[in-house]
């Protein structure tokens, strides 16, 4: 488990970007639920913390893209791969991420930089 | 409603076609599209597909298990819309009755007079565009980009990129004035300049010269631009000519209501086609964006499912973005009307801004240059 950021440094409304490769979305929505989802765009590269959150739903800042923070599922194009949902564990005040053992869907051009090619 | 007719298979006829589905239509839906391909992507177009970096598969809109139970019509073109039985007609003779139909079919660019048939000459709307002129760029030479708005900055950066000796040459004083007013116009403009790129500006095409393949571009003020490759990206017009006569009433495109109803009842409009009401303002707008094609079919769908007794919410601010040079821009609202536009962050030196236009103090419009983050949260507040 990773420690993200205390519950009560995360307003309602607002996301927290977890510097780990691949980065990783911390949403506090609206409605007090905490839900944390690959930051990366699986369409093109582009953080999901910068996006615009509304319910359960993320929409990403470049090209509007969608998914559901509770899936991960796509909600919108352009994007057609959803992204990788983490469970999140509440603990003292304290939220932790236990990142998911599968296979992250990166957009073309992260995943061949990750891979040692040309960006 | 037992059939619904979608004419129009891109972003938005797909949107609308999903909306249906996802609103709990399940009678026959019938897609019509002109062009051949599924519902793919425009964006990419003028920028990674054109720079090779993504392919043909890439574009594509529908995902992998994705089914909408629908019959699609590729290929087939709509000639006309009889008003009695909602009958779209078919250039191939075919002519399908529908209770419902979506017009969806889009935007076409404007060409130059004089030029079909001159070998290196190009528009970029279609797939099919984007592949032969690709083909082109890939050879190198001389690129004259006529028109200095979105897609021609857009495919002068990319080829750019790819090493071609570029020139835009732009009629009005300011390129992009429209969209981002004068003072931000002139700035993202300069991106052409700090990449090596020629901007002519204020000056209009006389012609092209060149018998069987173009070789220059002849300029107003006497000036002769040599060119191995031109495109000519001077804006798009609304595909509506097929509905001449049909009794749906069409000013610049198919003049809807703030819902996408149009004059004929069970007709409704979305994308570039639409010319949709706008509340707040008081006036139709035709808005050619992305988003506006992915987000108003959901409305356009309540209204014709619901017999067009819904009230219209207020649409959000129109967003577009575009890539050039490395930057992401990124606009939302409307700069005609503002009587102010400050930077508050950023630095115009940087190419990395957030500008706010503000009428009578109250922001209208967030033009944003590499700043994703800050530019969300100034949309979301334009919205509310």
């Amino acid at each position: 488990m990773i420690p993200a950021c205390r519950l009560a440094d995360l307003p309602r409304g607002e996301a927290f970007r977890l510097d780990i490769d691949p980065p990783v979305s911390v949403f506090h929505t609206d409605d007090g639920e905490v839900f944390a989802i690959d930051d990366t765009c699986t369409h093109q590269d582009a953080s999901l913390a910068d996006g615009w959150l509304e319910g359960c739903e993320v929409e990403c800042p470049l090209h509007a893209s969608k998914f559901d923070l509770r899936t991960g599922a796509v909600d919108a194009p352009p994007a057609k791969l959803p992204v990788r949902t983490h469970e999140v564990v509440l603990e003292d005040g304290m939220i932790y991420v236990r990142v998911s053992t599968d296979a992250p869907n990166l957009p073309p051009c992260v995943a061949s930089r990750l891979a040692g090619g040309p960006a | 409603m037992r059939t619904v007719a979608v004419v129009g298979a891109s972003l938005a006829g797909l949107s609308a076609a999903r909306s249906l589905r996802a609103q709990g239509y399940d009678g026959r839906l019938v897609v019509i599209g002109e062009e051949f391909h599924r519902p793919y992507d425009r964006p990419p177009l003028s920028k990674e597909f054109l720079a090779g970096t993504l392919g043909e598969a890439d574009l594509g809109l529908e995902t992998d298990d994705e089914d909408l139970g629908a019959e699609w019509l590729l290929g087939a073109r709509a000639v006309g819309l009889d008003a009695r039985d909602r009958a779209v007609r078919l250039a191939d003779g075919r002519e399908l009755r529908a209770d419902g139909v979506v017009i969806a079919t889009g935007a076409a660019a404007r060409t130059l007079p004089g030029s079909a048939g001159l070998a290196g000459v190009h528009t970029l709307r279609t797939l099919d565009d984007a592949r032969a002129l690709r083909d082109e760029l890939a050879r190198g030479g001389r690129l004259v980009v006529i028109g200095g708005g979105f897609i021609g900055a857009e495919v002068a950066s990319t080829a750019r990129a790819l090493g071609l000796d570029v020139t835009v040459v732009e009629a009005a004083p300011t390129p992009l004035a429209g969209p981002l007013g004068e003072t931000m116009g002139a700035l993202v403009s300069a991106l052409h300049a700090d990449h090596g790129v020629r901007l002519l500006c204020g000056v209009g095409v006389k012609g092209l010269g060149g018998e069987k393949r173009v070789d220059a571009v002849l300029l107003e003020d006497g000036r002769t631009v040599p060119a191995d490759i031109v495109v000519v990206g001077v804006g798009a017009r609304p595909c509506v000519e097929w509905l001449a006569g049909s009794g749906v009433d069409l000013d610049n495109g198919v003049k809807c209501g703030a819902d996408g109803r149009t004059s004929l009842a069970g007709v409704v409009a979305v994308g570039d086609c639409a010319n949709w009401y706008d509340p707040r303002a008081g006036l139709h707008r035709r808005v050619e964006h992305w988003t506006g094609a992915r987000e108003r079919p959901g409305a356009a769908v309540t209204t014709l499912l619901a017999g067009g007794a819904v009230e219209p919410g207020v649409p959000r601010p129109p967003y577009f973005w575009s890539d050039q040079y490395g930057i992401k821009i990124q606009f939302a609202g409307h700069a005609a009307g503002a009587d102010s536009v400050t930077i508050e962050e950023g630095a115009a030196e940087d190419r990395n801004v957030l500008a706010v236009y503000r009428r009578s103090g109250r922001p209208v419009a967030v033009l944003g240059m590499n700043q994703p983050r800050l530019f969300t949260r100034l949309r979301k507040q334009l919205a509310a």
